[in-house]
């Protein structure tokens, strides 16, 4: 009972207390540049999701049954990139097979998620803290789902900044960093919600 | 000798990967909570960031153009491992304040980003020259956002109390949201001073 209570608090705060963007700052890159739209946002979060779930377990298995047996687990971060790379290959090619319109929606986003940083990322936290096989799924999609959830927020108050008056110096990023620095105070809130 | 000179300066002004770009944001957030990281990772990514373009401008003209970026990625990869363990080895108390962002420099986009439009398409020199433009106009950047997030946040530079007693702290910018807070006022600074000068104007996101 104390394992599934568990599980149920790191999908928690791992969506909400340590929010992948707002408080680790992983993945910031897609968040600034892929948020100029809610539904763009919407199908890059789907998208990362998808494969942080996936990268997470296989990674889990490659350094579990791979590099530690055969004794290279400082070749961690060369063989985790290339996996996420092969990964992201693999699942565009399926889905392009398999489901043409779910590939539609998601597939402009595919080749950018190889280089964000919160897959290998979470990759190496669930290494670093240890999780097992169900913890490291249920973080993985905690994050993406977190991710996601950062995204379509700031997607949507961007929406509205584009016809905000705002000064020549802060147009662009610098009022959107203001902007997520915003957000995160407000996740802040959120600390004190898990022990 | 003029280029040369002229693709040197390009990364620490005209196309500062920090302020005029916006790549490599996470460590730019992330790691700059006190002022010797801000260094210490500004020295971590001009190492890979050199060797990097120059391995890749070596190998450009038999690297197959599908293909190139798996290739990319590997040789990024090899030079972040070497510096992975070297602090680690070396410098124990910077890894242990760099922590995940270490390796996360594979996934840095200005190193992959001037791989892919500097490095694969000019020679060798260039390419290092390119590389050491770009790595110093970051860890110029980088430690500039860490010496103002660690004089506010905790009121200290490099370690030395800066301010006497009466000066509170202000926690908020050593935590997350002064980051963000810190990065956005910073570029905003950095936009209205280059267009002063009658530069061209840059940020658009």
């Amino acid at each position: 009972m104390d394992y599934i209570l568990g599980i149920f608090l790191l999908l928690l705060s791992s969506i909400l207390v340590n929010n992948f963007v707002l408080s680790r700052f992983l993945g910031i890159c897609p968040f600034l540049g892929v948020s100029s739209q809610v539904t763009t946002a919407t199908g890059m979060g789907l998208a990362v999701t998808f494969v942080m779930g996936l990268a997470s377990v296989i990674t889990y298995l490659v350094q579990y049954f791979v590099l530690v047996p055969l004794g290279i687990p400082y070749m961690q971060t060369l063989a985790f990139i290339l996996v996420i790379a092969a990964l992201v290959q693999f699942v565009e090619m399926v889905l392009m097979k398999s489901s043409p319109t779910l590939h539609q929606a998601l597939g402009v986003y595919l080749p950018l998620i190889t280089t964000n940083c919160a897959v290998l990322g979470v990759a190496i936290i669930n290494i670093e803290e240890q999780y097992d096989l169900l913890q490291t799924f249920v973080h993985g999609i905690g994050a993406a789902l977190g991710f996601m959830l950062a995204i379509v927020l700031f997607a949507g108050i961007r929406e509205r900044l584009e016809t905000s008056p705002i000064g020549k110096a802060f147009s662009g990023f610098p009022i959107g960093l203001i902007t997520a620095g915003l957000m995160s105070i407000a996740f802040l809130g959120f600390q004190g919600l898990i022990k | 000798m003029k280029q040369i000179r002229k693709t040197f300066a390009n990364g620490i002004l005209s196309e500062n990967p920090t302020f005029r770009l916006v790549l490599g944001t996470c460590p730019t957030l992330a790691v700059t909570t006190e002022a010797f990281n801000g260094i210490g990772m500004g020295l971590a990514v001009i190492f890979v960031l050199v060797f990097s373009n120059l391995v890749i401008s070596l190998i450009r003209n038999f690297t197959p153009e599908k293909i190139r970026i798996p290739v990319f990625i590997v040789v990024i990869a090899a030079f972040v491992t070497i510096v992975q363990l070297t602090i680690k080895a070396y410098f124990p108390d910077l890894d242990k304040s760099l922590g995940i962002f270490i390796p996360l420099i594979v996934v840095n986009c200005i190193i992959l980003g001037r791989a892919e439009a500097f490095a694969s398409k000019n020679g060798p020199l260039a390419s290092v020259v390119d590389g050491l433009g770009m790595g110093i106009g970051f860890t110029l950047a980088i430690t500039m956002i860490a010496m103002v997030r660690e004089l506010l946040g905790n009121g200290t530079l490099f370690g030395l109390a800066v301010f006497g007693d009466l000066y509170v702290p202000m926690l908020i910018f050593i935590l997350a949201p002064g980051g963000f807070l810190t990065y956005g006022l910073m570029m905003a600074l950095f936009n209205w001073a280059t267009s002063r000068g009658g530069r061209r104007e840059g940020g658009s996101a």
